[in-house]
């Protein structure tokens, strides 16, 4: 069946439009990446300065440094210790709804998805949020999918509310919206905004992202400002790495956010490095090319160039590969996870099904022991909302 | 002489000169440096107190040592004097040390906004501890606002660069009437005996002991390092001289 798909690049009436030209900016780099222009020189010479130029985290993404991989842990790990000390910071999220309106090709939550779409209401919120902080939890993802019409910015932010009587640090990864509803969902006690961009290869965006708001790619690269222009503390950046050229999409996630620091320097920087997970109904799609070594050199890059970014790396990754990811440069993980709908309320039953299949299905308390057995220090909660 | 070195700050006397910084959080790092660096002050940041958390920070501070605790993660004055409230609603007494940063790549702290901070929480009667980068006239605008002391940085901080600042710091020895105590960037014992030398107050450190390979150690070697510079500040300098001193002196010959 053939649907009239709407230009991809063209805002929709109700998008609010910011005066700014990162995007222009960060497409330029992502355009600009050729692997095969790096070498083993230019990798050497990023690896010797203490503060990477754009050019210096290309070369670490390139192929050229995976023979390196060792020595940028090695730098990576001094880095993290240097500006983090021994803390890892634990969150869960809490699927709250997953209706969504979007038709993304590789998502469990796809409209086109015969899945099971629930949405919890206030009580049924309390008492996962109760079942949660009960484990010693403090701070909370809210996610939804993406349906205005069946999650509006109101019961988001009423769940935001809700949320904020039982965690000290709640963050949202919701459809974007635009800054006034931002600064709305900030007065409601979220505090930062994860966006994914998914990819930043618009053309490849366009086939994958076949309709729905999402489908507009730059109202979805703009969030994070829009965010910050609406008071939230920190954003979060990410690509879900696989869906195209893995190196180009790390460059245009390092980018997007170094850039967004640059011009926002108060803001709060945080990077999530999703792979490809396999889905419901759709197991044929597997991780392409990022395996657990490109993921560390990454993962590496990314701290090399911002080490003074957050980096989570989620319960997609198994427990083996995220007790040693925090050793070298995560600083953030996800603890007992369930992707679920209201996964919390009873246990191995839920509303609505989840999103997609996690591999470290560890509770809090056995997360919390892993991290201190590598004499790392488990933080739950790390700011006071303001 | 030593005995009576009493260090003071905000009327409270102390006998070490030695402040645990909050910077990497770490249960050993806190009883290191009680038991070894002999801290009586250690700083604390608010947002990472919280009753029921687990390894609640507080949980490991033994009795008898003074609490201080800071604003850090406010970005204006405003957000500061919140924090401070905070403090004192959850019983954390009325030390209160500023950090107000507006960038989250450099941590430098944002003088204009600490004095607004600093004038605020002084009226309210606080003993307002800023942290500041070391310039002169932030530095009297601080003192004219009541802070019972002042804080600047001898480089950024987590650095271990050591006294990146020092002619800065000595001027603001040299001309602020209150305590100045050293914070952030002091990454070796000679760095902070160095500081010590010059006439500083006290020294926070927590990089630089976090980061070693023997915390206690480490600890125990900061300790001893505030001490010797103290007690050579103390008995004033000899003379350090461009050239020899020469034992039959030109004007000799002038006689008494």
């Amino acid at each position: 069946m053939e649907e009239k798909r709407i230009d991809h690049m063209k805002y929709l009436p109700d998008m609010e439009i910011i005066d700014s030209t990162m995007l222009e900016d960060v497409l330029q780099y992502h355009d600009a990446f050729r692997n095969e222009d790096f070498t083993a020189k230019n990798v050497k010479s990023a690896l010797a300065k203490t503060h990477l130029e754009p050019q210096d985290f290309m070369a670490l993404l390139s192929t050229a440094a995976l023979p390196f991989l060792e020595e940028m842990a090695q730098k990576a790990h001094t880095i993290t210790r240097r500006h983090f000390g021994n803390s890892i910071n634990l969150f869960t999220p809490i699927y709250f709804a997953n209706y969504c309106e979007n038709y993304c090709i590789y998502c469990g939550f796809n409209s086109h998805n015969k899945i099971h779409r629930a949405k919890l209401s206030d009580a049924e919120l309390r008492q996962e949020c109760t079942n949660i902080a009960k484990t010693g939890l403090e701070e909370v993802l809210m996610l939804t999918g993406e349906s205005r019409h069946m999650s509006d910015v109101a019961y988001i932010g009423n769940a935001i509310k809700i949320a904020r009587e039982y965690f000290r640090i709640v963050g949202v990864e919701i459809y974007p919206v635009n800054v006034d509803e931002y600064k709305y969902l900030h007065e409601c006690g979220a505090d930062y905004v994860t966006v994914f961009q998914e990819t930043y290869n618009s053309d490849k965006y366009e086939t994958l992202h076949l309709a729905g708001h999402k489908r507009i790619f730059p109202y979805r690269f703009y969030s994070q400002e829009r965010a910050i222009l609406g008071g939230m503390r920190g954003v979060g950046f990410a690509a879900l790495l696989g869906l195209d050229d893995y190196q180009k999409d790390a460059v245009a996630t390092g980018m997007h956010a170094w850039l967004m620091q640059k011009k926002y320097p108060h803001a709060e920087i945080s990077l999530s490095c999703p792979r490809l997970r396999p889905i419901i109904n759709n197991d044929k799609i597997n991780p392409k090319d990022v395996h657990e070594k490109q993921l560390v050199q990454i993962i590496c890059a990314y701290r090399l160039f911002m080490p003074y970014a957050s980096i989570v790396v989620s319960s997609r990754e198994s427990p083996y590969f995220r007790n040693n990811i925090i050793k070298i440069a995560a600083t953030k993980i996800s603890a007992g996870v369930c992707t679920g709908i209201g996964g919390h309320i009873i246990e191995d039953e839920q509303k609505g099904d989840e999103q997609f299949e996690i591999s470290d299905t560890r509770s809090f308390d056995e997360i919390y022991a892993a991290v201190k057995s590598e004499h790392l220090q488990p933080v739950t909660s790390e700011y006071i909302y303001l | 002489m030593e005995t009576n070195d009493t260090f003071v700050l905000g009327g409270h006397e102390f006998s070490s000169r030695f402040i645990l910084g909050s910077g990497k959080y770490n249960v050993d790092l806190i009883k290191a440096a009680v038991e070894q660096a002999g801290a009586e002050i250690i700083t604390m940041a608010l947002r990472r107190v919280e009753a029921g958390q687990k390894d609640n920070i507080l949980d490991y501070i033994p009795k008898g040592i003074t609490l201080l605790p800071n604003t850090s993660s406010a970005r204006t004055a405003e957000e500061a004097i919140r924090i401070a409230h905070l403090s004192r609603e959850l019983g954390c007494g009325d030390f209160i040390k500023i950090e107000v940063m507006r960038d989250t790549k450099y941590l430098l702290p944002d003088n204009a906004e600490t004095i607004k901070a600093t004038e605020q929480l002084a009226k309210e009667g606080f003993i307002v501890l800023p942290y500041m980068y070391p310039d002169l006239y932030a530095a009297r605008s601080l003192r004219d606002a009541g802070a019972a002391a002042i804080m600047p940085l001898a480089s950024p901080i987590g650095t271990n660069k050591g006294l990146s600042t020092r002619d800065f710091i000595q001027i603001l020895i040299d001309e602020i009437d209150l305590p100045v105590i050293i914070d952030a960037g002091i990454g070796r014992p000679s760095q902070a005996c160095e500081a010590m030398e010059m006439g500083a107050s006290a020294i926070m450190a927590n990089t630089a002991l976090a980061t070693s390979g023997n915390i206690p150690l480490m600890a125990k070697a900061f300790r001893q390092a505030i001490e010797a510079g103290r007690a050579a500040y103390l008995s004033g300098l000899g003379r350090v001289r461009e050239t020899a001193s020469a034992s039959d002196p030109l004007t000799g010959f002038l006689g008494d």
